[in-house]
């Protein structure tokens, strides 16, 4: 590894990880009671749930590490958590 | 003279804190660092003292920020910020960017506390934005300045002589404010939109700001990851983590704590750094303690 003067980072160059390794349980957007709310977006601390359309969101398994915020906080309880199994 | 944009493109990612950055899962810092990136836009450039955020966000040679960002060290997030405002300033710059300084608890209420209030006092136009997740989380939870009376920590221990940190928090915003700057604030992760509109309004205004947002940290308070949310707003709906804002040295607005008033057992419960105060009866003792700590806070700021 090259070390420039600074130690100089690319912007946004993290997307490298692939955090959804760490994964043990797995959000499912059924997308059907969904009202928009949006709080599984804002909440999510990876900043990996987009909005898709009006009521539907989905989220990016690349980088999901499954903490589960977006079910918890989930206005209609349309996200659900299971196991997974690798 | 050069003519590089001092800023990130605006067709980056709708989120300027790019995932991939290896936070623990339900990390409430992440979710605070993504709000404040989000509400203040890409005309900034912030600086970040050492800990978890730097850590998670700059995994060399990765970085995650989608912004001008820089890292020195533990103590001097605020002074390298000063240092960044004055040169934009040299280069009459100045309204081409806005500048964040950030740093932890510990960063900001222990080892930066000198390097925040040279900042604070030169009156540097400078947003200080502090992410309390109230201990060294990133080197194994070690008690800080902000550390709650009677939690849990590697170097707070409980056990028969100790029921955990013994001193009080650190009440940084009043600190702040004392150098008679003209924003204080406080915040929670449980309320983005809250976080949205101070940054907005801190950043309005010219000179030191200084905000503090309570940040959960599901792996140091010992709480499961999916009730980071609401870990957060119990601790605000009880009255231990009191929001107001403070500007020119007076109280301007508050978040009320629920009616009838939420017990504090209610947020110590779900939180492992506080399960030795349910094992014995003498534990009772010390939760009224801390009850009284969130009734003092309500009738300091009137949050009745």
């Amino acid at each position: 590894m090259r070390l420039d003067l600074g130690a100089i980072a690319k912007a946004g160059s993290s997307k490298a990880n692939q955090t959804g390794s760490w994964r043990n349980y797995k959000p499912i957007f059924h997308q059907v009671k969904c009202i928009g709310c949006g709080l599984c977006k804002i909440y999510c601390p990876e900043g990996c749930v987009t909005m898709i359309e009006k009521k539907k969101y989905t989220v990016d398994y690349t980088y999901c590490k499954g903490c589960g915020i977006c079910a918890e906080e989930c206005s209609s309880s349309d996200i659900e958590m299971i196991v997974e199994e690798k | 003279m050069s003519t590089t944009t001092l800023t990130a493109p605006k067709e980056q990612s709708c989120t300027l804190l790019a995932p991939g950055h290896t936070a623990c899962t339900g990390c409430g810092e992440a979710l605070a660092a993504k709000l404040v990136l989000g509400a203040a836009g890409t005309n900034i450039i912030v600086t970040d003292a050492t800990g978890c955020l730097e850590v998670f966000t700059t995994k060399f040679p990765q970085s995650s920020w989608e912004v001008p960002f820089i890292h020195s060290l533990f103590e001097n997030s605020a002074a390298v910020a000063a240092g960044v405002e004055v040169a934009l300033k040299a280069l009459g710059r100045q309204n081409e960017a806005k500048v964040i300084a950030q740093g932890g608890d510990g960063g900001t209420a222990d080892i930066g506390l000198q390097a925040l209030s040279g900042m604070l006092e030169r009156g540097h136009d400078i947003l200080y934005v502090c992410y309390d997740n109230e201990a060294y989380m990133n080197t194994g939870v070690q008690r800080s300045g902000l550390t709650p009376f009677d939690c849990m920590t590697t170097t707070s221990p409980c056990g028969e002589l100790s029921w955990g940190n013994k001193h009080n928090k650190k009440d940084m915003p009043s600190i702040a404010a004392a150098h008679g700057i003209p924003y204080v604030a406080t915040a929670s992760v449980a309320f983005p939109k809250d976080i949205e509109n101070k940054v907005k309004k801190a950043l309005s205004i010219t000179g030191p700001k200084y905000m503090q947002i309570h940040s959960p940290c599901p792996l140091g308070w010992r709480s499961k990851p999916q009730l980071t949310i609401q870990v957060a707003k119990l601790a605000v709906q009880t009255g231990l983590y009191p929001i107001f804002e403070i500007e020119n040295g007076k109280v301007t607005k508050v978040r009320k704590v629920t009616t009838p008033k939420t017990p504090v057992e209610e947020y110590l419960k779900i939180q492992g750094r506080f399960a030795h105060l349910f094992k014995s009866p003498k534990g009772k003792e010390e939760i009224q303690k801390i009850q009284e700590i969130a009734d003092r806070n309500i009738e300091k700021y009137g949050l009745a």
